[in-house]
């Protein structure tokens, strides 16, 4: 990876607290997952940013690469992978999720 | 990829490993796995999904990679005595 990519990466990522790289946007998801995602926090009501991957496909791969994660969704939180619908689904039903967030 | 490729490379590298696999469109592409292995103690959601990612390799890893999907749940082996 070059370091000019590896440098959007971890500005992207910044750009916000609660930061969702996801296929589509929050309004129009194109994934089963990232729509499932979205509806999460929007039930906890926290505030967060979005990127959509599917138009940038340099990030796109990047991304996955830079945290050694695959798929899409992922969310961030102050820079640090909180993990994809998977995760973000089970600390929500364990009550976990919402305090992570707003901490 | 049927469920036994993905069961086989998950044992390969983490040999303990009970895997269950189930294709959930019948596709071939989009799998949920529930895997058991001691190699997940001491390691959080995250870590444990990047072991079983990394066990996949160019299965799952770039935009040809014959996996779309996988829907994961980790145990180690004293949280699955746990459930049942």
């Amino acid at each position: 990876m070059t370091d000019a990519l590896r440098q959007r990466i971890t500005d992207t990522i910044a750009k916000g607290r609660i930061m969702l790289f996801m296929k589509g946007n929050p309004s129009m998801p194109q994934c089963g997952f990232s729509a499932a995602v979205v509806s999460i926090l929007k039930q906890i009501g926290v505030p967060f940013e979005s990127f959509n991957i599917l138009a940038d496909g340099e990030l796109r791969e990047g991304l996955k690469e830079y945290s050694s994660w695959p798929t899409y969704p992922q969310l961030y939180k102050d820079g640090k992978l909180v993990g994809g619908a998977d995760i973000v689904r089970d600390l929500h039903e364990r009550g976990e999720l919402a305090k992570l967030l707003s901490s | 990829m049927t469920p036994d490729d993905l069961s086989a490379r998950i044992r390969a590298a983490l040999p303990d490993a009970i895997v269950r696999v189930t294709d959930t469109t019948g596709g071939g592409d989009h799998f949920a796995a529930t895997v058991v292995s001691a190699a997940f103690a001491g390691k959080g959601p995250v870590d444990r999904h990047r072991l079983v990612y990394a066990a996949l390799g160019e299965a799952i890893i770039g935009s040809a990679a014959p996996i779309h999907a996988l829907a994961l749940t980790t145990f180690t082996p004293d949280e699955q005595g746990a459930r049942t």
